[in-house]
């Protein structure tokens, strides 16, 4: 079964396996409204937490989102390509951002769990 | 902003029921969204009517026997030569020509004009005017006033039923049609529209009476900036400030032959040796290639790799559905169809200079 984490920075992740997939809170893209485009990460990219994966823009604004967690990107999101409004119509569904391989679990440790997640965004 | 306290709306009560976002620009808090969002409230408002609060914007009266001759100083125009309730799009410059604010002068009568300023360089532009004043016989009068911009094809309908005629004000006009009130027929969206100044307890029961219509929704000002945009207006801070002349900003169409030739406006020598030798670089529209917004701030180059210029203004276009932008670039590249490439956090992303507007202006010029 997987487990959801959240990060202090309205992030999601969906763990199974050893991979988690990522995406951005419906807080956080209410917050950002309407978006126009997502880059998206290169396949094979290795990142450490905290690294910037994917730059969200919005009519107004562009946005990182950083790597929750150490790993390596194994799939990107294409879909938003041509569709960027899905992150604000299914932020946690199919607007997710990327996939990435775990190379460290126990970061997950220090991230919130959903109960944990509402009471941060009161 | 230099440790002042931020200021609020006097009709900041109705954006909050209204459920705005609020957000900072030019020491105000400001509505940016309504829970619409930014890409809704830009569509409604080209194809119905938005209501925009701009109460940061600064009237002030300007009146007196020297009027004119005051506005004739500060700005490159010929106040006196303006019809009654006649506008004109103008400037204050530096001696070097540089754009200190860019305003609307209206004639109300004879001796009376009222001009419309931006919220970030009101206390400049008053200082700027009082100091002015001191060698004309004239008066400086900073009005309080609720500002509202109503915009889009419904405008005039809506002020129609809510007991407001504006049939016979064409486009670059503005009248004083109740006491203590001014309103104009102009806007910075590109649509028709009007923009009324007035006393907030007059402006809290017109605010009741346009909503009561669905053709009109509350405006952040999230798509007051991609409207403009879209419709290629400067915004003075970005696109316009000190550092830039109105003959590179591509703005001599706001400055009569006559004056261009022989006023004696603050920065008149300056700005016919900028015209003498031609400005060495120009504001133009760009059009990036793709979905990617390219935004201010942007580098630009050429085809060898060269410097080309930067970007002022960029975003993402609601109504043209592509990434729209403006800047400056090196006077011999400032041609349409000329491909340049901006830098976008390392990556080259091709972008076309294309003509301004987007979006066509769809004024009642008559």
């Amino acid at each position: 079964m997987a487990n959801t984490y959240f990060t202090e920075d309205h992030e999601w992740l969906r763990v199974e396996g050893g991979v988690a997939t990522v995406g951005i809170t419906d807080y956080a893209q209410e917050q950002l409204g309407d978006l126009v485009f997502v880059e998206l990460p290169e396949i094979g990219r290795k990142l450490a937490k905290g690294d910037t994966a994917v730059v969200v823009e919005s009519v107004k604004a562009a946005s990182d989102v950083y790597a929750p967690v150490d790993g390596e990107i194994i799939e990107a999101n294409t879909a938003l390509s041509s569709d960027p409004s899905l992150v604000n119509s299914a932020a946690t569904g199919d607007g997710w951002l990327w996939k990435m391989k775990l190379s460290n679990d126990s970061q997950l440790a220090s991230l919130m769990d959903e109960a944990a997640y509402k009471a941060h965004i009161g | 902003m230099t440790g002042e306290a931020t200021k609020h709306l006097p009709l900041e009560d109705l954006h909050s029921a209204a459920s705005a976002r609020f957000g900072a620009f030019a020491g105000w808090s400001m509505p940016l969204t309504y829970p619409a969002g930014v890409m809704k409230e830009h569509l409604h408002t080209r194809e119905h009517a938005g209501l925009f609060d701009i109460s940061h914007m600064k009237l002030f009266e300007v009146g007196g026997p020297g009027a004119a001759d005051l506005l004739d100083r500060a700005c490159p125009i010929e106040a006196g030569a303006l019809e009654i309730s006649q506008s004109k799009y103008t400037f204050f410059l530096s001696e070097a020509a540089g754009i200190i604010d860019d305003l609307i002068v209206t004639r109300l009568g004879d001796n009376r004009f009222m001009v419309v300023a931006n919220a970030g360089n009101a206390v400049e532009d008053e200082k700027h005017l009082r100091a002015l004043a001191a060698d004309f016989d004239a008066k400086v009068d900073p009005l309080d006033r609720v500002f509202l911009a109503i915009q889009g094809p419904d405008a005039w309908a809506a002020l129609s039923r809510a007991g407001i005629e504006t049939g016979s004000l064409l486009f670059m006009h503005g009248v004083e049609p109740r006491p203590n009130w001014f309103m104009s027929r102009s806007g910075y969206t590109g649509e028709d529209g009007f923009e009324i100044g007035l006393p907030e307890a007059d402006a809290r029961d017109l605010v009741a009476k346009l909503l009561q219509d669905e053709r009109v929704q509350w405006i952040g000002l999230a798509a007051r900036d991609s409207l403009r945009l879209e419709a290629g207006l400067c915004l003075h801070g970005q696109d316009l400030t000190p550092e830039i002349d109105p003959a590179s900003a591509g703005l001599m169409w706001a400055v009569p032959k006559e004056v261009r030739a022989s006023g004696g406006f603050i920065g008149a020598d300056a700005l016919r040796s900028i015209l003498e030798r031609g400005p060495s670089q120009k504001r133009v529209g760009l059009k990036p290639d793709g979905r990617q917004p390219v935004r201010a701030g942007a580098a630009l180059f050429d085809a060898d790799g060269n410097p080309a210029g930067h970007v002022t203004s960029g975003g993402f276009g609601p109504s043209t559905g592509h990434p729209v932008a403006m800047g400056y670039v090196n006077t011999a590249l400032a041609k349409r169809g000329t491909r340049l490439f901006a830098d976008v956090r390392g990556t080259k992303i091709p972008i076309d200079i294309v003509s301004l507007p987007f979006t066509p202006h769809r004024y009642r010029k008559g």
